[in-house]
């Protein structure tokens, strides 16, 4: 009987140099694993593999020297402590993410849930080519969002209240945009510079910025044999409902223009990015849905 | 060009511009320890990272920011008013 290679691929089973070996990729989400599911991947892969895993470059987890004959029983043993096999080929992978707001001081969006409710939406979706979503928390973007093709970055769209504030300026020291103008008795924000970091919010000591958590997504990014950083084609959304029509706009686009084997970049340049940012403009425009009976009853 | 705000004289001052993150917010912690409360500490900071930090952990732990004065040589003299315990 021959191997459906294509087949284990799907499932996650990567094939290695060596023979009837396989190099086992594990569901991970927002590059979070319980202790559990660590045990359980350290029992596998000493029964079944060579004592150790790999640590990919996109927060996944592989257990390499699985033998062919082996596979059912190892899925099995996952399964059993609640750990998914992952997937590759043609379709929506790992969902990254840094720790976010609630973790890291500079977070400015829980990137964790975000990757949960992504990953749940769109993971191993069928599409053209590999799509890979990463989700960052601020603009130190240790996440790397524009290298994904679609990036989502946390911002904060931010506000200036009069009554708190001291006029200490600090805010218009931390801002590297120079967006912000402060002197003893004046506050003033060149919106137009405002990259969205939140430093101002983050430092202020009185609490006189007040900032709206809101996502900055980028479309198109690779980093592998063509390195293209991810566009900004709409600006900075504070709506969750939006950011996820938005995605679905740029899915539904790849699905409909991408050739197979081709990325969504490939099928951007192809089909124009003008193509593009209209499909995203208007999903993003489009009327919420009408308010179910108990919304119209409040 | 308005007369720049009054601000209130310290009671005790520190020099935390020799000290790296977080020492720096520790060392301004430590000399607000001895004070009482409503009374004014100056803490002189480099600028970049503990003009970012310090005076919002400060506000965080419960004193008051009263204001920054820019010394023009990159460093800065940070009033706060001590909490209550």
């Amino acid at each position: 009987m021959t191997t459906d290679y294509k087949a284990l691929k799907a499932g996650g089973f990567m094939r290695q140099v060596q023979k009837d070996r396989f190099s086992l990729r594990i569901k991970v989400v927002g590059g979070n694993l319980t202790t559990g599911q660590l045990r359980t991947i350290a029992e596998v892969a000493d029964r079944h593999g060579v004592g150790h895993v790999h640590l990919t470059s996109r927060q996944g987890l592989e257990i390499p020297f699985i033998e062919l004959k082996d596979i059912e029983t190892v899925k099995e043993s996952l399964a059993a402590g609640s750990v998914d096999t992952g997937i590759c080929g043609p379709r929506v992978r790992t969902v990254t993410a840094c720790q976010g707001s609630e973790v890291c001081p500079h977070g400015c969006v829980d990137t964790l849930a975000l990757a949960k409710a992504i990953s749940d939406r769109y993971f191993g979706r069928e599409l053209p080519h590999k799509f890979k979503f990463g989700i960052t928390g601020c603009q130190n973007n240790c996440l790397k969002a524009e290298e994904n093709d679609l990036g989502i970055k946390g911002g904060y769209v931010i506000e200036w209240q009069e009554q708190p504030c001291v006029y200490c300026g600090i805010c218009a020291k931390v801002c590297r945009e120079g967006a912000i103008f402060a002197s003893d008795d004046e506050i003033r924000l060149d919106p137009s510079k405002c990259n969205h970091c939140g430093r101002c919010v983050k430092s202020c000591p009185s609490d006189a910025w007040k900032g709206q958590s809101g996502y900055i997504l980028s479309f198109g990014g690779l980093f592998g044999n063509r390195i293209y950083t991810g566009k900004h084609i709409i600006g900075i959304q504070t709506d969750l409902e939006t950011v996820f029509r938005a995605a679905d706009a740029a899915l539904d686009f790849f699905k409909l223009h991408g050739n197979p084997g081709e990325r969504f970049l490939a099928a951007i340049e192809r089909t124009g990015w003008e193509e593009l940012k209209n499909a995203v403009q208007a999903a993003v425009l489009a009327p919420s849905p009408a308010p179910s009976q108990a919304g119209a009853a409040a | 060009m308005s007369e720049k705000r009054r601000l209130p004289t310290p009671h005790a001052g520190v020099d935390v511009t020799d000290a790296v993150c977080p020492m720096t917010f520790v060392k301004a912690k430590v000399a607000l320890d001895v004070l009482e409360p409503g009374q004014i500490l100056s803490i002189r900071l480099s600028d970049g990272e503990p003009i970012r930090n310090v005076p919002r952990s400060l506000k965080d732990d419960g004193h008051r920011v009263l204001g920054l004065t820019d010394n023009g040589d990159g460093t800065y003299d940070l009033l706060v008013e001590k909490g209550q315990d």
